[in-house]
């Protein structure tokens, strides 16, 4: 499903991914580890078509994620590391991700009701004024109504609380069926129980690929 | 298309809580207000009167703020989403990259248009009550003008927001930008034409690439060119074209050189990495 093959990238003379090859495919759920900096995120930003690689490509199911990267997306949800400053309110971003993804409303509201998330009584509330972990919570609700074959996650657990963080684990377990679930993680015994893959980075290349 | 509605409604929305926007709809209906109870209606002054002067005076001062204004507020918008990692997030749905931009500039045009063109059509509904002559011709050429001062300026200002690394640069080229337009090409020429080196013909030129200077003159086109205020470039521009050609060309040519600077911003933007 997901090909990436010899792919480099460079910002200014820094090597942050250098040649990485490897495919995902469907069932297989991947955990991706290494040192902060080993290029995991770039990977990931790479897969979604973000970066112009200096060299070799991305392909999801054929396609090229920059030139394609509306048939490409429809296909891929996503949470970043860094929930960001969104100014809409959670109103606008549903009516945004719904209108552009076809998401249906309903399912938002039914997935932040499972992670424990009182969206009713905060939507006309700016995104950005949620806490940290509320965020979290609001775009895992997102990423999984938006009933996608890829599943991409960078580090969303990092602000939630334990009770959250089973929620979300549990929710994951019911979803990654016939799916890409790619997870970048530093606490690799939290999701031992979801990965069927582990692979670990260092300095721009895979390390390590090894099934489980 | 629903997406290019999308982005433009959810911006406009955005940008409407904004505090900037109050401040900027304030300026403008401030400035209407100010003249009525100013008086400026009233006054008879080197061959204006009534409506007209109010509107007069009304675009001269917006000529010099919307501007630097527009470029302010949106010389942000595409590197601040990038910069927070806005960018990383709502790009991640399935949306072109045609429609993301363009919606955002079509949502950002009709936030700062529609200030400058309300407090323009309440002055002269204010005025209709109180029973002044509405100068029709005036508020047309003016609606347009403003039309192609605006896109002009979000133009140039979404070029820059395309390519700066960082708001603050982005905020100095804006600045810069709109000083050096204001002012520095006028004091230039004024110096060039003193020396009498170069042939008028050329420095007239110069002086109606800048978008200001030929929305400063188009401004006042409209009233009798044997007026003093008008200042010699007005003058001459006036004197060697005929007055629809060149309100035509007040409109057109601004509104090209917005469409121009959007265009290559977004084939930067389409170009560079995204994040
Ligand atoms: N936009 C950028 N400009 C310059 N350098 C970058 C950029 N993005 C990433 N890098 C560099 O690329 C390297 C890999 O970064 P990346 O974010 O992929 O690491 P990571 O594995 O996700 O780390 P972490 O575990 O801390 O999230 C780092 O050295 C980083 O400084
Ligand atoms: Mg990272």
């Amino acid at each position: 499903m997901i090909k990436v093959s010899q792919l480099t990238k460079k910002f200014g003379s820094h090597l942050s991914l250098d040649s990485v090859s490897c495919e995902f495919h469907k069932n297989e759920s991947i955990a991706l580890m290494g040192a902060n900096g080993a290029g995991k995120t770039t990977l990931i930003r790479s897969i979604l078509g973000y970066y112009h690689p200096d060299s070799g490509e991305v392909l999801i199911d054929g396609l090229n994620p920059i030139k394609e990267r509306v048939k490409v997306l429809k296909n891929i949800s996503f949470v970043p590391q860094l929930p960001p400053p969104i100014k809409l309110s959670l109103d606008e971003l549903m009516h945004y991700v719904c209108t552009s993804a076809d998401v249906d409303k309903e399912l938002i509201l039914h997935y932040a009701n499972e992670m424990k998330l009182d969206l009713k009584s905060n939507l006309n509330k700016s995104f950005f004024k949620l806490s940290g972990g509320m965020k979290q919570k609001m775009l895992i609700a997102i990423s999984l109504a938006k009933k996608s074959d890829i599943i991409i996650y960078d580090e969303p657990t990092a602000n939630l609380d334990p009770q959250a963080r089973d929620d979300f684990y549990r929710l994951l377990k019911q979803n990654e069926d016939e799916k890409v679930l790619l997870f970048v993680t530093h606490r690799l015994e939290e999701v031992k129980e979801l990965v069927n893959r582990q692979i670990y980075m260092d300095l721009g290349k895979v390390v390590s690929d090894e099934k489980i | 298309m629903k997406n290019l509605y999308l982005i433009a409604y959810l911006d406009l929305k955005e940008s409407i809580r904004a505090k900037w926007f109050l401040v900027y709809s304030l300026v403008f209906g401030g400035l209407i207000a100010l003249f009525f109870i100013a008086g400026v209606t009233e006054s008879q002054v080197m061959g204006f009167s009534g409506l007209s002067r109010l509107l007069l005076m009304y675009i001269q001062i917006t000529i010099v703020i919307l501007p630097i204004f527009i470029l302010i507020t949106t010389v942000r918008s595409i590197s601040g989403d990038r910069d927070n990692h806005i960018l990383e997030y709502m790009l991640s749905f399935p949306i072109s990259l045609k429609q993301y931009y363009w919606g955002k500039i079509i949502g950002r045009f009709i936030t700062v248009y529609l200030p400058v063109f309300f407090a323009m059509v309440i002055a002269v509904l204010y005025g209709a009550i109180k029973g002044a002559a509405i100068p029709w011709s005036i508020f047309f050429l003016y609606t347009g003008l403003l039309f192609a001062l605006s896109s002009a300026f979000l133009g140039i200002a979404f070029f820059i927001s395309s390519f700066v690394k960082s708001s603050e640069v982005a905020l100095g080229i804006a600045f810069f930008i709109w000083i050096f337009l204001l002012a520095f090409i006028d004091i230039a020429l004024i110096s060039l034409m003193m020396q009498q080196r170069f042939n008028p013909q050329l420095i007239l030129f110069l002086a109606m690439i800048n978008p200001m200077e030929i929305f400063r003159v188009a401004a006042i086109s409209l009233f009798d060119p044997e007026l003093t205020v008008m200042g010699p470039v007005a003058f001459y521009i006036l004197d060697s074209m005929s007055q629809g050609i060149f309100v035509l060309l007040s409109v057109v040519y601004p509104f090209s050189i917005g469409l121009i600077f959007a265009f290559l911003g977004f084939k930067i933007f389409e170009k560079k990495d995204l994040v």
